[in-house]
């Protein structure tokens, strides 16, 4: 097992390594860079020109007179050896103080949100399968299909709409607004679930309604094997044969599925923000390819990548835990 | 095996009303999964539903009743208007469809006009009416639509209007032109890599396959959406409409291939050690050819399942993107362009019919979905 783990943290080195060359060459993509974006902005605001010399020095400033690999360096070693992911050309702030509280609502966001699809899938997709072509079953299957069919952005125009009409009430944010600026304390941290429950639901209703049918299908399967006839001819109360045996093996697909579903999430986090201006990572990723802020937008896409790949490497470690097959080949 | 062209006495059971015992019945592959198909009552539902989306795209301009670009800045959030088909007059019921007109009211609090439907106005309206001129595919002229008001001025919005006084129902189905098709594109520029990667890593192995294998590791961990958004963002602002829709489809390919080279890998990974492919190779022919005309034949409806699937998120992400405003922008209408109109709390609740793009895309998405997992288990009919 330790082998294993070591091997599986091997292999992250050049993933991570690529994640961030190409983040780097995304923020690199557009035409113009920062310096070009704040002379721009500047005109339009104060009608003040810049002059050459002063574009010039701007770009020495912000180290942007360097070709790409030196800057790709620079940025990269800095960020291995002293933790700083450069500054925020147009917050004028170090990276790091404004991506880690964000990244850690992501996070925080994309968790629940697993926890949320598996609370509600594993029961859903078990009743699914005992009571096969049942209603509950024809019901279930409906609202899962109606679930991956609505974009994530579009349920929670929606959700909006709703609570907006008919609770009278804003769902934005992450925190109401005296909570916002406050210190962490408990009653922060109850403010915040009370406002995470819809991006969570949203969030949460695709996932949830590809693991009913994965659960389902799996279950139904094992469910005809003679090892459960067995059972049954044994005695074997009808929750316990469930439990005991084929759920456990039809859950097994479900924690390998579990690595695609988060860096699901954690990629559909990016747009629910966005619509519902909470206070994670998308929004400032967005803002700042906008904005050309490229060590920003740069380190956003790099350190919501290397959460998944984090995501992925547990759920393979997971997986090895459960499955000795696995471990062993 | 699946590539066998004949039918078992088994399979050519399945339509048994048709067939008689004594009979030999020699069905091809693609009838037995046809007859497969059929008894999937979804999967039929969804693959009409789909051929009537793409019916109405193709033919958008007859659909529609008005132009998508056309305004009337003086019907702006005008609310939808319920379509009658029988007139009740002082002589009994008569039919003439026809549409309530609008009238107005100032809502001083908000300090806005509003339209409101107006019991007391009669339009009449018409199907098969004359309406702007267009062209059917773009070649023959042609000026007739649907429906459409009688007097072309009167107002008509089936489904309201939006910010600039737009139709709503009409701009809905133009919108799914550029959507519908956005899916295919990208799906079809998706296969040619992910069959050609897919095919060269499952058919010659070794550390060709290692390499492709990892490519496709790394690229399925970056979220895709973030990475869209990176790559989205970086198509300037004065591209023109065409090319952006293409570099749109290569962006969302750039993910959407390494899907259909798994399940293409998988394929001639497990079709590579039978007999049928041994007995090609010991034959003379080249590695080309065993692909082309032994191995992709014997799994091309699995490909075709896989392919329906992949459309949807297609849809799903196009609409994503220009939702934000960094895929399709005005004058492209697409139904993610649509949806930008209801963006903000405050557009939505004025007007919450700027939601029926979006229906659009859930039905679509829905139909195609549905078509697609009938495909899937039809792709084999001897399971």
């Amino acid at each position: 097992m330790v082998q294993y783990i070591l091997k599986r943290f091997l292999y992250m080195i050049p993933t991570l390594l690529a994640v961030s060359i190409v983040s780097f060459i995304i923020i690199n993509l557009p035409p113009g860079d920062f310096v070009d974006a704040l002379i721009a902005q500047r005109r339009a605001e104060s009608g003040e020109n810049v002059t050459p010399e002063e574009e010039v020095g701007l770009r020495k400033f912000y180290h942007l007179d360097q070709p790409l690999p030196v800057q790709y360096v620079d940025w990269i070693t800095g960020i291995i050896l002293e933790g700083d992911f450069g500054m925020s050309l147009r917050w004028n702030r170090p990276v790091d103080q404004l991506i880690w509280e964000r990244l850690a609502m992501t996070f925080a966001l994309s968790l629940s949100s697993m926890l949320f699809i598996w609370v509600v899938a594993i029961p859903i997709g078990v009743y699914s399968a005992v009571n096969q072509y049942s209603i509950g079953d024809y019901l279930a299957t409906f609202v899962g299909f109606i679930g991956l069919a609505i974009p994530n952005f579009l349920l929670a125009l929606v959700l909006l709409y709703i609570s907006f009409r008919f609770f009278d009430q804003s769902v934005g944010g992450l925190f109401s607004p005296e909570y916002i600026d406050a210190p962490w304390s408990l009653a922060k941290v109850a403010d915040l679930f009370s406002h995470m429950w819809i991006p969570m639901v949203v969030l949460g209703t695709a996932g949830t309604a590809s693991l009913i049918r994965t659960l389902r299908a799996n279950l139904l399967d094992e469910l005809r094997r003679p090892y459960v006839t067995t059972a049954r001819t044994k005695g074997l109360p009808e929750y316990w044969l469930l439990i005991k045996y084929p759920l456990r093996h039809a859950l097994n697909p479900f924690v390998s599925s579990l690595n695609d579903i988060f860096v699901n999430l954690v990629s559909g986090a990016t747009i629910v923000s966005i619509v519902l201006s909470l206070q994670t990572t998308g929004p400032l990723l967005f803002d700042a390819l906008r904005n050309q802020d490229m060590y920003l937008a740069g380190s956003a896409i790099m350190m919501l990548s290397v959460l998944t790949v984090l995501g992925t490497l547990f759920s393979d470690l997971l997986l090895a835990w459960l499955d000795p097959r696995i471990r062993f080949s | 095996m699946s590539t066998l062209q004949t039918a078992t006495p088994s399979a050519a059971a399945l339509d048994s009303n048709k067939t008689d015992e004594s009979i030999a019945v020699v069905a091809n592959q693609w009838q037995l999964i046809w007859w497969k198909f059929r008894k999937h009552k979804l999967a039929m539902l969804g693959g009409s539903v789909t051929f009537v989306i793409y019916f109405v795209a193709l033919f958008a301009d007859f659909f529609a009743p008005f132009p998508p670009n056309a305004y009337a800045s003086n019907y702006t959030y005008a609310p939808p208007q319920q379509l009658h088909i029988l007139d009740q007059t002082e002589d009994g019921l008569r039919l003439q469809p026809y549409v309530n007109g609008y009238k107005v009211e100032i809502d001083y609090n908000a300090g806005r006009r509003n339209f409101v439907v107006d019991p007391e106005v009669k339009i009449p309206v018409g199907f098969f009416v004359e309406g702007e001129p267009y062209k059917i595919l773009g070649l023959i002229d042609a000026n007739i639509h649907l429906i459409g008001p009688l007097h072309a001025d009167d107002p008509m919005y089936l489904l309201g209007a939006d910010r600039l006084g737009q139709d709503v129902f009409s701009r809905t189905i133009y919108g799914a032109r550029i959507s519908m098709t956005i899916g295919l594109v990208g799906v079809a520029m998706s296969l040619v890599f992910g069959v050609l990667l897919g095919g060269i890593s499952g058919y010659f192995g070794g550390w060709v396959d290692t390499l492709i294998q990892r490519v496709i590791e790394f690229l399925q961990s970056i979220p895709s959406i973030p990475l869209w958004i990176g790559l989205a963002a970086s198509i300037p602002v004065d591209v023109p409409p065409l090319q952006v829709y293409f570099l749109i489809t290569i962006i969302l390919s750039v993910i959407g291939w390494t899907g259909l080279a798994r399940v293409v890998r998988g394929k001639f990974y497990a079709l590579k050690s039978e007999d049928f492919v041994k007995a090609a190779r010991l034959d003379g022919c080249s590695s080309l050819r065993i692909i082309l005309r032994h191995m992709v034949p014997s799994f091309l409806s699995h490909i075709i399942a896989v392919v329906t699937l992949a459309i949807p998120g297609m849809i799903i992400a196009e609409t994503s993107l220009s939702f934000l405003g960094i895929g399709l922008r005005t004058p492209v209408v697409s139904w993610g362009v649509l949806l930008q109109e209801a963006q903000n709390i405050r557009a939505i609740s004025t007007a919450p019919w700027l939601f029926w793009p979006g229906v659009g895309v859930v039905i679509a998405v829905l139909a195609l979905n549905f078509l697609g997992d009938g495909l899937r288990d039809a792709a084999d009919p001897y399971a």
